[in-house]
Parts: C-alpha cells; structure tokens; sequence
C-alpha cells in the first residue's frame, strides 16, 4: 500500500460523517421545515382536534399557498429520502451505526443522558437512546411520506389509504407522524446545540 | 381577485365576497411574503428566489409539474371506493366562497345547459330533457381540499355517454363548466370520460337541493371537491384551459384524489 492510500484510508477514519450524509441531511432538514410549517397551514383549514397553529409559525399565508409549498417540498423530501435510505443500506451504515438496539443499553444509555453523565467522545459511535431514536425518525419519515400519499391519491392508491385505516383515520395518523418528527427535532436540535462537536461533524464531517 | 366571464344579472360583490376563512387576506398574491415560518428563511436564505413572486412562480411551475404527474397516476379504468348507504354522512356539509343563503336560485323551467365547442350537437338541454336519460348512482366519499370528507349519495347521468351522445370530439384536451353565480371549472378529458363522472341531478334520491346545486352539479369523486362545480349552465368542449375559480388563486389544476 502507498503511503498516500495509507493517508487516505486514515483520512477516511477519521471522518465521522460522509459527504452523502451530510448533503441529504441538510436537505431533507430543510424539506422537513417547510412540509411541517406549510402541513400546519393545511391542518389549520380543517383541524383535528381543538386547536390550530398560529399563522406566525405556519407557511404559506392561506390554504392555497401551503398547498403550493407542501406538494413542491414534498419531491424534495421523498427524492432526497429515497437517496438517503438507499445509501444507508448500501454503504452498510444503518447496520454498522444503528444496530443492534439493545433494550437493557437504552435504559441504561437514557439514565445516563438525563443525569447528564453520558460520554460523547467518540462522535463516530452512537449511544442506545441515538440509535433508537434516529431508527424511529426514519421509520416516522416512512410513515409520514406513506400516509401522505394515501390522503394524497385516496382513489388512486386506495389499497394504500385501506392500509392506514380509510381517508379520514389516515389524516390522524400522518398528523401523529409530524409530532413523532416535531418530538424528535426538539430533542435532537436541543443536544446538536449542548454538544456543538456534534453539529461541527454533520457539516464538516468531522 | 379575478372572475371569468361574469354573467347578466348576477350580484358581482357576491363573486368577490370571498372565503374569509380560507383566505386572510384579500391580496392573493401576497400569500409567500411575510411567511415568517422557520421553514421559509431556511428555504429563502442564500436562495435566488427570496422575493416573493419568483417564489411564487417557481411554486406554481411545481404545481404545473404535479399535473402533470397526476395525469400519469390517473386510471382511466380505477373506480373511487363505494360505500353501503349506512355510510352516508348526515348531513353532507354545504360548502363554498359564499354562504348558504347566498346560494344561486335557479328557475327550472327557464335554465338551460348551453353546450358548446367541439360538439356536433349544440342544441341547448331542458331539465326535462336531462332528466329522461338513464340514471346512473354513487355512493362516495367527497373530499375537500381543506381536509375535511363527507359520503354522499348522488344521481344522475354519466357525463362520459351525454358527451358522446352530442358528438363531442373526446380527443379534445377539456371540459369546461360555467356556473350560475361564475364559478367555473376546466377538467382534463380522461376524469370527463371516467365512468363515475357524473351530471349530476338528485341528491340521495331526491331532487338536488339548491346547498347542493340544483339543477345541476357535475360530481367526480375522483377529484377534490372545489372541481366539482355546482349550478352549471354551460359546458364547452375544447383545448384551450379556461382555468378555474380556485385554481386561478393557485390551488392545483389538476386536483385529482
């Protein structure tokens, strides 16, 4: 071996994150944004339940031009994703970083993160509550991208609205997929802030 | 705001009066600006696109695309879901940009369909006339745009075989409709020809109520609601898209469930 392909293989170790994670991540958070601020305008037209976001953190201005920016986004979101998750299994990475998910290491990994004594020295590694979590945000993004379609094309892909209950139950479900996603970016941005190294990683890969 | 082709005799500020709660604000082409969502200063910073009507008309080159796309997905052949008359939902929810009191009252004995365009028959059609030929029925759901659905039962005639028995050239790209208050509706051929596309004249067995919009609805329930027009009095073969009510306000043309 070379000692340039030395230095490149340590280079690469080096490397927490790729470059094909750090592009489809920054994209699909910006997708995500404005499906979620553009999906609280369309909810506010016909609400499920007794409330409705205000229109200062929706998108869109009126049902219209939410309609506009949900069924713009939602290419990106799902091309985007369709590369991600295609990748993820490719590559090899869902399975070297996610499994296995252990449920005694989650317990044990939770009581340690909310007493504030888990370790985050190696970035590279992630801990049972990051690998729980970041599987159900990707399978809360399947459903979400799912239900979508069925209250999308109730006629059309009507086995698939069949699949999630009928038209109406699958608004709930897509609407419980956005607060699984909400829950998920609260905790998520909050810790990316508590231990910058982490962000630094997600854009410049290390 | 703009109207299409207003008719004699009806109330132009009833046209105007617009859907308070669908629309906050008059100006429609303001409806990007100001949207103070995070979502929107993370798309619009650092983009080309930060003023509001470039953004505008990238969305609706998007929304174009998406009818595009939504003519590929659309089966010609696929029939909406049906459902037992125990599912009808009670009562149907009247809904449009005007209230219920405001609804057009329709004279049946002076209405007419005007049919136009490229059609051998141009003879216009009594309700008398409509009401002769066979009767078809549904039994499904209606999908609004803003989310909400309703089951409803509706009878009538098959929009698909009227359009044949007047000789209308089906290889023409729309059906428009014109409405008594000037709402107005174009459709892409497949859904006019799809075989619950129906005209529309009784409502659960009965006469269609002026909520529902008699004499005549045109009811798709391969489509959302708004491009299910009500109080039609005119319809036009043709290539050209006349666009639509809402649809010029930038809903989907296609609007296709």
């Amino acid at each position: 071996m070379s000692v340039q392909a030395i230095a490149a293989t340590q280079e690469q170790a080096t490397v927490i994150h790729p470059t094909w994670v750090r592009v489809t991540h920054w994209i699909n958070a910006l997708a995500i944004l404005v499906m979620i601020g553009s999906g609280w305008q369309v909810y506010d037209a016909s609400p499920l339940f007794a409330f409705t976001f205000p229109r200062s953190i929706a998108l869109g201005q009126w049902l219209g031009g939410a309609l506009l920016w949900h069924f713009a986004a939602m290419w990106v979101l799902v091309v985007n994703g369709l590369v991600y998750v295609t990748l993820g299994f490719a590559t090899g990475r869902f399975r070297r970083k996610l499994y296995p998910i252990r449920p005694r290491e989650v317990i044990a990994d939770a009581k340690a993160a909310l007493t504030f004594k888990l370790a985050h020295d190696d970035l590279s590694h992630y801990n049972a509550v990051q690998k729980l979590l970041y599987t159900g945000v990707i399978l809360a993004g399947v459903v979400i991208v799912l239900s979508g379609l069925s209250i999308w094309k109730p006629v059309q892909f009507q086995e698939l609205t069949a699949l999630f209950g009928g038209y109406d139950f699958a608004r709930y479900v897509h609407f419980f997929a956005m607060a699984a996603i909400v829950g998920f970016l609260v905790v998520h941005i909050s810790l990316a802030l508590l231990v910058p190294k982490s962000l630094r990683a997600m854009v410049a890969g290390k | 705001m703009r109207i299409r082709k207003l008719i004699p005799g009806v109330d132009a500020n009833l046209l105007v009066k617009d859907a308070a709660k669908l629309m906050p604000d008059p100006v429609r082409r303001n409806f990007l600006r100001g949207a103070a969502s995070l979502g929107a200063l993370a798309f619009l910073t650092g983009c080309d696109i930060i003023d509001g009507d470039s953004a505008e008309d990238v969305l609706r080159k998007v929304s174009s695309f998406n009818d595009g796309a939504q003519g590929l997905l659309f089966s010609r052949t696929k029939l909406a879901p049906t459902f037992p008359e125990s599912a009808i939902t009670r009562p149907v929810p009247f809904n449009a940009y005007y209230s219920e009191d405001e609804a057009p009252v329709v004279d049946p004995a002076t209405w007419r369909l005007a049919v136009s365009g490229l059609v051998d028959n141009k003879k216009p059609w009594t309700l008398d006339e409509l009401h002769a030929l066979p009767e078809v029925s549904q039994i499904t759901r209606h999908v609004c745009v803003e989310g909400w659905s309703a089951i409803g039962s509706w009878q009538g005639a098959s929009l698909g075989d009227f359009l044949k028995r007047i000789g209308a050239d089906t290889r023409a790209k729309y059906v428009w409709f014109r409405c008594a208050e000037g709402y107005s509706n174009t459709i892409d051929m497949a859904t006019a020809l799809h075989p619950q596309t129906q005209m529309t004249f009784k409502y659960d067995n009965k006469l269609l109520p002026r909520a529902y919009g008699f004499p005549m609805k045109i009811r798709m329930p391969t489509k959302l609601g708004y491009k299910n027009p009500k109080y039609v009095v005119a319809m036009e073969v043709t290539n050209k898209d006349h666009g639509g009510y809402w649809e010029n306000q930038g809903y989907n043309w296609f609007g296709g469930l």
